[in-house]
């Protein structure tokens, strides 16, 4: 890294306007560069008197020539600028120059100078950060109302780059932020910047402080003390301009006491309304559910699977998803287990594989209402996959042990038919596994009588990637529901 | 009873609301005041305003509408069986004092809970009337979290969707068992159906409807939860297996672990001890490696029998210790998945070694300048000039990365 050349040593001179003056250094950048000037034949300095005499001195733009530079550069060199190191401005130049040989430059994070431009930006940025959480209005009236103003040192040049943010905020209030460098106040329409000012300037006191403090005395856990972490995000340089913070050191003091004060301080008894309190409230306790045995209702048998706990799926599970439809249906159809939304819902099929079910049933003339829809399982079972879960198949176990509740629907719904959705269901009803491709379109009639139609679940149409085969197993599922009612009709 | 202050209050108020550990105040659309003339804006990321010495930011205003409450969970200060003091804040303080704390910028918004007072539909009505009176009769456009009351009407919870910028249900504890044990009036599965709920809301709100193609406004900034680490028996496996489920099922955008702190006037059926804070601390990390780094919850703690993550070293760098056939990785040539499982290497710095590769082979000390440390990255990667040799295999490793020991003073 070179070090700025003495100023009589310098081939050019440039003189900006003010620290922020990033147009002034943009325009002599831009001539000095298309008249290939070195970075060590320039000097900068910040003087306002001298800014017409440097525009003078520069060479001017030769004709037809431009200057292309990537838009990421000058909106992050116009935050740079902000900086407060003085050699910033000759840094930026060095760089725009490397950048006219190397266009990739700024995609090569492992670049000191690179690396020197983004810790630059990024001081930049949390001092444009700490500032927003660290302003502190007081309140003050005048003759026009009330008004806000605060007192704040930053550490850069960004009280002109952090205002619009106070504007787009406080839009509804007049307000002035007092800094060492700059001011900006915001009359309510228009925002306006005048020279810095002295921290007697701003208001003394507000009379929300007192309760601000109470917040923030009451909030703090002191059997959680971690008075590094604190700092770390509100460095002590902040402290004395926050009415907080002349609370911490007694906070911090007080903290082991007072932790060791609540553990040993015992339970004491429970007060008078307690009792009260408990008794109008929790007397009467929900019965728990039972298994269902004796349910006379779909409806109750509804209300007792709720708390099923007959295999370990609840657990992960939202709800108990229990058939749905007329206990006079003639038809039932059997599914697997619910899926994501059928879990969220509780009710059966009413995802994706539920809305081609729906479509199909309608194109077969079949009214889903007037049929019982359910599944073999009544829980949900998933593995989660970062933030979806994933639809996993349910073991024998977990079908026989919700046969329970299969089987006690279909004593209570007495279907005529009942429609087998896939390999789970099939094997659900029938008490063993079934080949479902090869026995699709069969009837299979149970030993207590009971007619068990076979077909595929209609969410292995979705995931047939190929349209033109996905398509043709539509119509084969259609067809076979079309049996089914033939076979219900005749 | 003797009327309390609003100070009075703020104190009882703000006391009985700091063992929530959510603070925090992103995830809000982009607003502003601009436009209305009102005041407070969001800008997707959230600010901290102050911070308190237990390191904890403060970014809203936390308080309790009230801690009167029905119910008696175990370790909630406010539970009725309490000897703490009781407030109850009105509607219009409540609002009086956001307004006047965020126009001093002290706060980014504000962030409501209650007590249960007589039934959950009067106590989320108040809390909808807080929230209503901030947005359209303040015009106050800063951020608002409310905690939903789990068996509160839909009407309610939509209205409160429409004021807020987020909602939030504790489960308050990983298993069923424990919230069974210790909040005996609370019900698992009404937490879990209200989540539901919120889901399906938030994702029906969230889709342009045919009539306006505009997006209504509910809950934006999502969902999140609290679960209280260490008040049961529980492991850190079967804490994260929760988590990961709560993200899966119901699009949490966060899920706050919060260390069992003891509580003055604690109830006997908890014992009284410190909180385990770096437990806290740690279930945060393994929670980061799930949502930012690609780790499913069954990896974080693969190889390991006792199901806790190690306390002297990050759960990252102790899975990396636990499967090092899987390094070194060649920063050269690895993919995104694979950088991102280096310990000490995070997100932005995956993303710089992504950028700069078509441009330069990198170098170990071209890591180090893109990197926070490279003395913890350096025996897992490969890089130009650069391989580990041995000292994968070292049994020393461990030693070298981990932290010395040091006292600590509250643990």
């Amino acid at each position: 890294m070179s070090a700025a050349p003495h100023l009589a040593l310098a081939r050019f001179t440039v003189a900006l306007a003010a620290q922020t003056d990033f147009a002034g250094w943009r325009e002599a950048a831009r001539r000095l560069m298309l008249n290939g000037v070195k970075p060590e034949e320039i000097a900068w300095t910040v003087d306002r008197l001298r800014v017409d005499e440097t525009a003078a001195a520069l060479p001017a733009v030769p004709q037809g020539s431009r200057l292309d530079v990537p838009r990421s550069f000058v909106e992050r060199a116009e935050s740079v600028f902000c900086h407060s190191d003085p050699e910033r401005f000759a840094f930026l130049y060095r760089l725009l120059w490397r950048l006219s040989r190397e266009p990739a430059l700024l995609h090569v994070a492992s670049d000191p100078d690179v690396r020197r431009f983004e810790a630059m930006d990024k001081a930049v940025r949390r001092d444009i950060h700490k500032m927003r959480a660290f302003v502190r209005f007081r309140r003050i009236e005048d003759d026009l109302g009330e008004s806000y103003a605060a007192w704040f040192e930053p550490d850069h040049f960004i009280v002109e780059r952090n205002a619009p943010f106070f504007v787009k905020r406080f839009a509804g209030m007049r307000w002035t932020i007092l800094t060492p460098c700059a001011s900006a106040t915001w009359d309510g329409d228009e925002l306006s910047f005048g020279p810095g000012a002295a921290r007697a300037g701003a208001p003394r006191e507000d009379d929300a402080e007192e309760l601000w403090r109470t917040y923030f005395s009451s909030i703090f856990n002191p059997a959680r003390l971690k008075v590094k972490a604190m700092q770390a995000e509100m460095p002590k340089k902040y402290w004395r301009n926050l009415p907080e913070a002349t609370l911490i050191p007694g906070l911090i003091a007080g903290a082991d006491k007072a932790a060791k004060d609540m553990i040993a301080r015992m339970p004491t008894p429970a007060p008078a309304h307690h009792e009260k309190l408990q008794a109008r409230h929790w007397s009467v306790r929900e019965p728990e559910a039972g298994d269902g045995g004796d349910a006379e209702t779909i409806a109750e048998l509804r209300e007792a699977a709720k708390g099923c706990r007959r295999c370990p799926l609840w657990r992960d599970a939202t709800q108990t998803v229990f058939g749905e439809g007329p206990e006079s249906a003639r038809w039932m159809f059997v599914g697997e287990q619910p899926g994501d939304q059928e879990d969220l819902a509780g009710k059966p099929f009413v995802g994706p594989a539920g809305k081609v079910f729906d479509a199909i049933l309608d194109e077969a003339g079949i009214d889903r209402d007037q049929v019982y829809v359910t599944n073999a399982v009544k829980h949900f079972k998933f593995e989660p996959r970062g933030k979806r879960r994933i639809h996993s198949k349910p073991n024998a176990g977990e079908v026989r042990a919700c046969r329970w509740w299969l089987d006690k629907e279909l004593a209570l719904v007495k279907p005529d038919l009942v429609v087998a959705l896939g390999a789970t269901a099939a094997q659900s009803l029938l008490g063993k596994a079934v080949p479902v491709t090869k026995m699709r379109g069969q009837t299979i009639e149970r030993e207590d009588g009971l007619k068990v139609f076979i077909t595929i679940h209609p969410s292995f149409i979705l995931r047939i990637p190929d349209p033109a085969d996905a398509a043709a197993e539509r119509k084969r599922f259609l067809g076979d529901l079309q049996a089914v009612r033939r076979l219900a009709t005749a | 009873m003797a009327v309390l202050s609003t100070r009075e209050k703020l104190a009882i108020l703000s006391e009985a609301a700091k063992y929530d550990a959510s603070c925090a105040s992103s995830g809000a659309p982009k607003r502003d005041s601009l436009k209305t003339r009102g005041i407070g804006s969001t800008e997707g990321m959230g600010i901290c305003h102050a911070y308190a010495p237990d390191g904890r930011c403060i970014s809203l205003l936390k308080i309790l509408l009230t801690n009167f409450c029905i119910y008696d969970c175990a370790y909630c200060i406010n539970r009725s069986s309490s000897n703490t003091r009781r407030a109850r804040f009105s509607v219009e303080e409540v609002v009086r004092l956001t307004m006047a704390f965020y126009k001093r910028n002290y706060i980014e918004g504000l962030f409501l809970s209650s007590g249960v007072i007589r039934s959950p539909d009067e106590t989320m009505a108040e809390i909808v009337e807080v929230a209503r009176r901030l947005r359209e009769e303040e015009n106050f456009a800063g951020y608002i979290h409310l905690k939903t009351i789990p068996e509160c009407s839909p009407e309610l919870l939509e209205a409160a969707g429409r004021y807020a910028d987020r909602l939030s249900i504790n489960v308050e504890l990983p298993t069923d068992e424990g919230v069974k044990r210790l909040a005996p009036e609370k019900r698992p599965e009404t937490i879990r159906l209200s989540m539901a709920s919120l889901r399906l809301k938030i994702e029906e709100k969230s889709e342009p409807t045919l009539k306006t193609r505009k997006r209504q406004r509910f809950a934006p900034g999502g969902q999140s939860t609290q679960m209280i680490v260490g008040a049961d028996q529980t492991s850190d496996d079967g804490i994260l297996r929760t988590s990961s489920r709560l993200y899966g099922s119901y699009q949490l955008r966060r899920v706050y672990y919060s260390a069992f702190s003891p509580i003055p006037d604690a109830s006997s059926a908890l014992p009284p001890k410190k909180p385990p804070l770096m437990r806290e601390h740690r279930l945060y990390q393994a929670d980061w490696l799930m949502r930012f780094y690609g780790f499913d919850q069954p990896e974080i703690l693969s190889g390991k029998t006792d199901g806790m993550l190690d306390l002297d070293v990050d759960p990252k760098l102790a899975w990396a210790l636990r499967n090092r056939g899987r390094f070194p990785v060649d920063v050269n040539r690895a993919e995104r998945e694979a950088l991102l499982r280096v310990p000490g290497l995070g997100t932005r710095a995956v993303h710089r070694i992504i950028e700069t590769r078509p441009y330069r082979r990198l170098r170990l000390e071209d890591v180090g300048r893109i990197c926070q440390s490279i003395a913890r990255v350096r025996p897992f990667i490969v890089a130009a000039g650069w391989t580990p040799g041995m000292t994968l295999d070292a049994e020393g490793l461990r030693g070298k990365l981990a932290p010395a020991p040091r006292q600590l003073s509250l643990l």
